[in-house]
């Protein structure tokens, strides 16, 4: 031990190396194999991988409009199940944080917290149950729920990840201390004013940052969709069904990159706005 | 900060030329295939020899039961205390899965369905086999001997499993009257729009190319497995057509089974197996075989010709056509055996007659699926058909 002691530098290295190792071999060596075989095909026929560089599968992702079509879409939902997962937990967070008593604060963080302890699929499953023909909601709407299909699958989506929406706007709101929001009212500003032009402004890094977990995860889905998403199609069945049914992992690759894509461009604007310094 | 951002990259580096490099290295496989269409030259075992212990097994749900699942459900046990050789499976979810996992060479056996078994012929994947040294072999019906996805040139690349049919079910309560043909599901102004539903694959492009082959002759279809670019635009427009009627595909039975009983899908292509289940369920479904025929699969056990354990293999693919294995599997899966002798031994008696086993005429109107070629699987050579790729992205491009 002493030894170490004496070299702060190995020590150093013993205790990074693992978790590097692991960075760079599993996390970002997994990335680098999808960018490479997205350049290979596959042999029609015997199912091979060919492995020379072609740019066919982008040429196919380009052109064909039945991508874009699926992309579009695909950012559609991630962007309304990101929208409204800000509007319902703006006002819950903000309950939790600043109104409720502070005694039952870390009881409602629990409640937002238990239906994470359920299993993703369960949670989907039910929800396919609760949207059937004459199911709970469509009694709710007598007769008129949505069914299967594109706002099922928003619903249920903002569904799972709430949770994950509320929790960076609870601690934001608990670190802003309450003294702002009394000396907005001593000024005379009216509640609704204070939200607008002193909670809002403080809130955007905490907003920010859910909406990365939202949008991500909602980009990337596929299963949900598969349950209650009727015949819809998003990016993340067009990856699985060319892994699984077509067994052309190239073009899976190819595809998988879309979503990569979009969210580095998404990061890099959430960078430029300043906002993941204050986070 | 600076440093590790450098090793990281160069990690990155090495790891992506060492990749390229893996690229110019093996390639080659891609010599046989649709053009020359020649099948690689396999022996076929000539004489069975003792067992070697272990045999591996590739195969769908529910075709390898252990009593694992169910303790009635058991054809392995037995198997294993008399041959000695232990059973090993992996359940392969697709043909798709099926191929990939042969081409290891780490397998002896597989249940390939018709869209998997001629790819591992012409593969060099799966050996011919002889089917002197399978004694059960003389038992299975002749409807399923020597068929064009398990033999090739009259040698046998396999034994017969089972085989079922791709049905038309639908909601008796709502649905009347009640339907006799394909042109219930491709409709336009159907009253059940968005209560259709269909299969979730490529394969599925055939049934509306089934569907055209004796509704459009001029299109002049011979087979749903082979269409050039006319018959297959003429079919995938068909479906596009169709996805405007279609509320949810499946390949999930079970969601198949909860979508007829909850009424969110009323009619739609279906399983035996899956009509039995929503009965079960008191769900007032109804699956019959439409007056244009049907698609449908017939599964065949395939030896590899890497084997390892080929003597075990030849034993395990005696066993599992054997009449009370047989009856066994095509009990618990749904499916009609292969062994004319498994309909007596089937613990339902009426087992046989439900699924048409001993039906030739039933199942002289289904089209088994078989893998789509480049050169016509119909034996045309004046043009090329879409091959499975083609299917494939058109699948996708239909759904939308």
């Amino acid at each position: 031990m002493a030894f170490f002691h004496r070299h702060p530098r190995l020590r150093l290295a013993g205790l990074l190396s693992a978790p590097l190792m692991w960075l760079a071999v599993a996390y970002l060596g997994a990335l680098a194999v999808l960018l490479v075989s997205a350049f290979w095909t596959v042999n029609g026929f015997t199912g091979e991988v060919v492995r020379e560089f072609t740019l066919a599968n982008f040429r196919t992702l380009v052109t064909e409009e039945v991508y874009r079509n699926v992309t579009l879409r695909s950012i559609g939902v991630a962007v309304a199940v990101t929208a409204i997962c800000v509007v319902l937990a703006v006002p819950m967070a903000f309950y939790m944080a600043k109104v409720a008593a502070p005694r039952s604060r870390h009881w409602l963080v629990i409640l937002i917290l238990t239906p994470l302890w359920a299993s993703y699929l369960v949670k989907a499953y039910a929800w396919r149950v609760l949207l059937a023909n004459d199911g709970p909601v469509d009694w709710l709407f007598f007769g008129h729920g949505p069914g299967y299909g594109l706002l099922a699958t928003v619903v249920v989506l903002t569904y799972l990840w709430l949770p994950y929406m509320i929790l960076p706007l609870y601690a934001g709101l608990e670190r802003m201390p309450s003294s702002l929001l009394e000396a907005s009212g001593d000024l005379g500003a009216r509640p609704l004013r204070t939200f607008r032009a002193v909670v809002l402004p403080l809130l955007v890094p905490s907003i920010i940052a859910g909406s990365i977990f939202t949008f991500s995860l909602s980009l990337g889905d596929y299963i949900t969709v598969q349950i209650v998403g009727g015949k819809t199609q998003l990016l993340g069945n067009l990856v699985y069904a060319n892994i699984g049914a077509a067994n052309n992992l190239p073009f899976a690759a190819a595809i998988a990159t879309v979503p990569v894509l979009i969210m580095v461009i998404y990061l890099v604007a959430v960078r430029r706005s300043g906002a993941l310094e204050e986070l | 900060m600076r440093h590790r951002g450098k090793a990281l990259v160069s990690v990155l580096a090495v790891g992506v030329l060492a990749l390229a490099g893996c690229g110019g290295g093996d390639d080659g496989g891609s010599g046989s295939g649709p053009g020359g269409m020649s099948v690689p030259k396999v022996d076929k075992m000539a004489q069975l020899g003792a067992g070697e212990g272990t045999v591996n097994v590739i195969a769908w749900a529910g075709y390898v039961e252990d009593g694992s699942t169910d303790p009635k459900v058991d054809w392995v046990t037995g198997f294993e205390k008399e041959t000695g050789c232990q059973v090993n499976t992996k359940v392969a979810g697709t043909s798709d899965e099926m191929v990939a996992l042969m081409k290891t060479g780490e397998y002896d056996v597989v249940s390939a369905s018709g869209d998997a078994s001629l790819r591992l012929i012409y593969g060099g994947d799966v050996a011919p086999v002889n089917t002197d040294l399978i004694g059960n072999y003389k038992d299975v019906f002749e409807g399923l001997k020597n068929k064009t996805w398990n033999s090739v040139d009259g040698q046998p690349y396999g034994v017969p499993h089972g085989r079922g049919a791709n049905l038309l079910m639908y909601r008796t309560d709502t649905v009347k009257p009640a339907p006799t043909s394909w042109s219930a599901v491709f409709d336009p102004s159907s009253p059940y729009k968005g209560k259709i539903t269909a299969y979730d694959s490529p394969i599925y492009i055939a049934d509306a190319a089934l569907y055209l082959m004796k509704t459009k002759p001029e299109l002049g279809i011979k087979n749903p497995y082979a269409l050039d670019d006319a018959q297959f635009k003429a079919a995938t427009d068909l479906l596009t057509q169709q996805n405007d009627l279609i509320g949810e595909y499946w390949s999930d039975y079970t969601k198949e089974v909860q979508a007829f009983k909850s009424g969110d899908s009323v009619l739609g292509t279906t399983w035996q197996v899956i009509a039995n289940l929503a009965k079960a369920d008191k769900a007032p479904v109804e699956a019959i075989l439409p007056t244009e025929g049907a698609t449908g699969w017939s599964d065949t056990w395939m030896i590899s010709s890497k084997a390892k354990h080929p003597n075990c293999g030849y034993l395990w693919m005696n066993h599992i056509i054997s009449p009370k294995a047989n009856a066994g599997v095509a009990e618990w899966f749904g499916e009609a055996p292969a062994n004319k002798l498994s309909c007596a031994e089937t613990a339902d008696k009426n087992h046989c007659a439900t699924f048409h086993a001993e039906d030739e005429k039933y199942f002289e109107q289904v089209w088994y699926w078989t893998t789509p070629l480049a050169q016509c699987v119909d034996g045309r050579t004046d043009v090329t058909c879409k091959d499975y790729a083609a299917w494939t992205q058109a699948w996708t491009t239909i759904k939308g």
